[in-house]
């Protein structure tokens, strides 16, 4: 049986409902908060501080550093044990390869930038949420970024093409792919591209192109959550 | 054909489009690709001429020559002392710019500035690197004693100290503190008492809260003579 319909009544391009927040963190530099349907992301930004190990510093520019990780009960399966793992660090490292070619530390040679990324919550699509948080928190903590970056998660599920997967989406028992995509604003390029799964070169060419819309539905809300913290008046 | 895109005294974000043409130009906190000039930082728009620039909001405070900053001993080295400017990068005090004394070689640097002292010094120099040297040879620099530190956004500094030091004049005035604004965010806030001391630091807090208000000195001349 085919998927025709999706299973939370949603349009093949509509993004769950999604809530913005800058500055919920005071004692950090800057932070933010990305709800995306039950998936949530809270990233905190400290820097440019100096950089230990000394062994890791680059006297040329700042190092941007994140730190992902889900809370123990977050998913709705076993408990996460606290701590990197495996599929943290490798999403740690994408992640600051997807916010890095915006972010411009050549003024803070010898320092870094640290995110925090915790997830309170998850419902599949947390790299995303944790990138559009990331990109919040650094822009409020004033660090030089010459874009932003918005992130959603796009895919195929059983000969449909998809924004935006729920778990049950992702598990659904048929071929489905989940393609995680971070976008820049300006020039539309991908900073993020990975997939998990199965997909026909005429479906992924379809998903990118939702993904398009889709980061920019991502970037409006980005925008208004900084503007509203900022907003004097 | 040339136009702003945006309104005078809007918050722009990263990556936002400000001007469109080449009649404007890039100033702080803006960069320019192709015909448009875009933000490189969240901040305040405004336009002066023909230049776009960006105010921060947020962000860590940068070096500059002549600054005047509070920081603290972090270290006592050969010929001088390691100062934490509360930034990602240290300051060096050298012996020859700490006093107008002649400070002989054998003497105990640690008698002069010990580790966690604070002082009231100014940036002499920054390189690209960003390594700062700083004098306390200057009228007013010192160690400082007694009193309470505490640290503001670097951003918020020029609203505490206000248009010719009207605001801090207020402060000091109603609260008979003694207070020293550094440009790295610290603030020296010393008084008879600790009660006034507290005022002090109140009504420097809610500067910091409300910066962007209108009538701010009037609203903290109220507050404080409350």
């Amino acid at each position: 049986m085919a998927y025709t319909k999706r299973m939370d009544g949603r349009a093949v391009d509509e993004l769950r409902p999604i809530e913005v927040k800058a500055g919920v963190i005071p004692n950090a530099d800057g932070s933010a908060s990305f709800k995306i349907g039950k998936t949530w992301a809270i990233a905190a930004v400290y820097g440019p501080r100096e950089m230990f190990p000394r062994f890791l510093q680059d006297p040329t520019q700042g190092i941007l550093r994140c730190h992902y990780a889900m809370m123990p009960f977050s998913g709705s399966g076993e408990r996460i044990r606290p701590g990197t793992s495996r599929r943290s660090q490798e999403i740690s490292m994408v992640m600051e390869k997807a916010l890095r070619p915006v972010v411009d530390l050549s003024a803070f040679p010898n320092a870094v930038v640290d995110i925090f990324i915790q997830l309170p919550q998850t419902d599949a699509g947390t790299r995303c949420a944790a990138i559009s948080a990331a990109a919040v928190a650094l822009a409020a903590a004033g660090i030089p970024m010459t874009d932003m970056i918005s992130s959603v998660a796009v895919g195929q599920v059983d000969g449909m093409v998809v924004a935006d997967l729920t778990y049950n989406e992702e598990a659904y028992d048929g071929p489905v792919s989940d393609i995680p995509i971070a976008m820049t604003h300006i020039s539309k390029e991908f900073t993020l591209l990975q997939m998990d799964g199965e997909i026909s070169r005429d479906d992924l060419l379809k998903a990118l192109e939702i993904a398009k819309s889709a980061t920019e539905k991502v970037y409006e809300l980005q925008m208004k959550a900084l503007q509203e913290r900022f907003k004097k008046e | 054909m040339s136009n702003i895109t945006v309104q005078e005294r809007d918050v722009v974000i990263p990556g936002q489009v400000l001007a469109e043409g080449l009649d404007y130009l890039p100033g702080d906190n803006t960069y320019r690709q192709d015909d448009k000039i875009y933000a490189r930082a969240l901040g305040l728009f405004s336009l002066s001429g023909r230049v776009a620039k960006v105010t921060a909001l947020s962000g860590p405070y940068v070096p500059k020559t002549g600054d005047k900053i509070i920081g603290q001993v972090q270290d006592i080295l050969m010929s001088g002392w390691r100062i934490s400017t509360g930034t990602a990068y240290t300051a060096m005090l050298n012996v020859k710019d700490a006093s107008a004394r002649f400070i002989r070689v054998t003497e105990d640097l640690s008698k002069i500035l010990a580790i966690g002292d604070f002082v009231i010094v100014v940036i002499t120099k920054v390189t690209s690197q960003n390594l700062i040297d700083l004098t306390m040879k200057e009228p007013g620099l010192r160690k400082i004693n007694g009193g309470r530190i505490i640290q503001i956004s670097s951003q918020k500094v020029p609203r505490v100290i206000g248009k010719k030091a009207s605001m801090i004049s207020v402060i000091k005035e109603k609260t008979g503190c003694e207070v020293t604004v550094g440009q790295n965010g610290y603030v020296w806030i010393k008084g008879d008492s600790p009660e006034n001391e507290c005022r002090a630091e109140q009504a420097i807090r809610l500067i910091e809260a409300k910066s962007h208000e209108e009538g701010l000195t009037d609203k903290i001349q109220q507050f404080l003579s409350k």
